[in-house]
């Protein structure tokens, strides 16, 4: 196992909000149900396990069949909630994923764990920086990338209240809470984090802390940052992207994935057809090198003074 | 219903299917008919002689549940759901015709009747095994019959379901293999030998029997016969003909994609009778 990032006051796993929002839905509702691939301990649904242990479907290390699984699950009236490493899930399952799941509409909730590069020095093999690229171009996946543990609970409520399937996409890095006042989850709509005049960074999931602090760094060097979190990637906020776009005239997108066909990739496909402005993808540029998640973070920029150095970049490219 | 009426009833929905569903390939000059043929008789056994289910309602929680994994033979399962009474006959005649309900892998979304989505190879079981847990879970007693053909065996998913029905007891939970012995491009023993099919699903922890897949009479045995108090999921290895039915079609992998000419066509419905 990878080495667990550092403990931080303040910083919390998200994956406890997850199951424990799980848990509370489905003492309420009886159609809720849970498939994982030998996965209890990661997901830590050992407490959903003890409290309905039948409504628990563990199918071992089997990513296809316990994606079907859940599309059958949903046939027959359940709400299931699918969760499994987000490397697996979606590398393995991409072709159940696309035809059970999402060109079928069934209700099914996939839940990607320990996502980004959240298993450091295990390899690219067990990381999963290429999901969105892969479920965002499936219409009917909403696509949900929770920044904090508040969100997380959130989004899983909002899940499981929706009819249709949602990847929700969770990391194991404990993230500190955002903190921001009189928060509503709207899926599907940006938030704004913080207001600025002359360039907008755009992060989502255990990125957009980063986000605000590069723009507090900003701030220092006179330069007003605008900061969104894109929470749900699929569908886009194309709204609060336009508003980007035209008040602010330059975009960062940060996001733990490649930049290709993620986060940043999602933007400049917009911006490209809409409202061209410079365009700076902070990430992952393909397989990373070996490493630590802190040190992966460090050595790809995708760190306070990286977004600061990336928001330059976007403001020299202003005309 | 007396059995000898039940196989004659059978019968005659499987033969018109057969002439119903080569139509339609002739028509658009495109389908599956060889797997169509091999899979009539198994198909209109379940919709007319085993399962419970009301066409007018499609969603009906305590309907049983089939599922065409190989989704290509579109030409059997679009005329049974017809012939079931899902939706008016003229439907077919749309079939593959730009914006048509009837594509030629089926959609839950287009069509009633159609539980999921299938097309890729290797996803049925899986999901018949999901609808089956679901109605455990909820001590439901409709069963779910699961169709896959025998060449799709190679696809590695259907083995992991088979583990986890095995392994999870799931006795509601049928699968018919149409053991044409053909695929795509050759024989399945020559490609990626399949035998001994039975023993193999035997050591999953499943009951396997092996059945003649036009014989209505016996495919109404094993089929019909509950499955409550088992203990064990069912899977019924029927021995079939690809094409069967048509002289110049029957065992001939060529058919599997195969589609008729004008002559043909008048050959077939002659001997379709």
């Amino acid at each position: 196992m990878a080495a667990p990032a550092k403990k931080q006051e303040g910083f919390h796993d998200c994956r406890d909000a997850w199951a424990r929002t799980l848990e509370d839905l489905a003492a309420r509702d009886p159609r809720i149900v849970a498939v994982v691939n030998d996965s209890v301990g990661s997901s830590k649904l050992g407490g959903f396990q003890k409290a309905f242990p039948e409504r628990l479907v563990n199918v071992g290390i089997a990513e296809q069949n316990m994606v079907g699984v859940g599309a059958g699950l949903a046939n027959g009236g359940k709400i299931p909630f699918v969760s499994a490493a987000a490397c697996f899930l979606t590398a393995r399952a991409l072709e159940q994923i696309k035809a059970d799941i999402a060109y079928a509409r069934f209700n099914v909730k996939l839940v990607g764990q320990s996502s980004g590069v959240a298993y450091g020095e295990l390899g690219p093999t067990h990381h999963s920086i290429e999901d969105f690229a892969w479920l965002r171009p499936l219409d009917a996946v909403t696509v949900i990338v929770p920044s904090d543990a508040w969100e997380t609970a959130e989004a899983v409520k909002w899940a499981a209240a929706h009819e249709g399937p949602v990847y929700l996409r969770l990391s194991r890095m404990p993230v500190p809470d955002l903190d921001i006042k009189n928060r509503i989850f709207r899926h599907g709509k940006a938030e704004l984090v913080r207001d600025g005049s002359d360039v907008t960074v755009i992060g989502c999931g255990t990125t957009v802390h980063l986000a605000r602090q590069a723009a507090e760094k900003l701030q220092g060097e006179g330069i007003s940052a605008r900061v969104l979190n894109m929470a749900t990637l699929n569908p886009l906020d194309e709204e609060a992207l336009a508003a980007a776009a035209g008040d602010t005239g330059a975009i960062v997108t940060v996001e733990e994935a490649n930049i290709r066909g993620g986060l940043g990739g999602a933007v400049a496909e917009y911006t490209a057809g809409h409202q061209p402005v410079p365009v700076e993808r902070v990430g992952f540029p393909g397989f990373v090198v070996t490493g630590s998640v802190d040190f992966l973070f460090e050595h790809y920029g995708i760190t306070a003074d990286g977004i600061a150095a990336a928001a330059r970049r976007a403001l020299a490219r202003k005309r | 219903m007396l059995k000898n009426d039940t196989v004659q009833t059978i019968r005659e929905k499987a033969l018109w299917m057969r002439r119903r569903a080569f139509k339609m390939v002739y028509d658009a000059q495109l389908g599956h008919p060889g797997g169509d043929f091999s899979a009539i008789d198994i198909i209109a056994t379940l919709y007319f002689g085993v399962m419970r289910y009301d066409a007018t309602k499609p969603a009906l929680e305590s309907r049983d549940r089939f599922i065409m994994s190989k989704g290509h033979a579109t030409g059997a399962l679009y005329t049974a759901l017809c012939a079931a009474g899902y939706y008016p006959e003229d439907w077919l005649d749309t079939y593959m015709q730009p914006n048509s309900r009837l594509n030629g892998h089926p959609n839950r979304n287009y069509l009633p009747g159609v539980e999921t989505n299938t097309g890729p190879l290797g996803h049925g079981l899986p999901v018949g095994l999901g609808i089956a847990i679901a109605a455990q879970i909820s001590e439901q007693a409709h069963r779910t019959f699961v169709l896959t053909g025998d060449g799709e065996l190679q696809e590695g998913s259907n083995w992991e379901a088979a583990m986890t029905a095995g392994h999870r007891k799931v006795e509601n939970l049928t699968l018919i293999v149409d053991r044409n012995r053909l695929q795509q491009g050759m024989g399945t023993e020559e490609t990626n030998g399949l035998d001994p099919l039975d023993e193999k699903f035997r050591a999953f922890g499943w009951e396997a029997l092996m059945v003649d897949g036009h014989d209505i009479g016996a495919l109404l045995d094993v089929l019909a016969t509950p499955r409550m108090g088992r203990g064990r999921p069912l899977c019924v290895i029927a021995n079939t003909v690809k094409g069967k039915g048509v002289s110049f079609m029957e065992n001939k992998a060529s058919w599997h994609h195969g589609v008729p000419n004008a002559e043909q066509y008048g050959i077939a419905l002659e001997e379709l009778v």
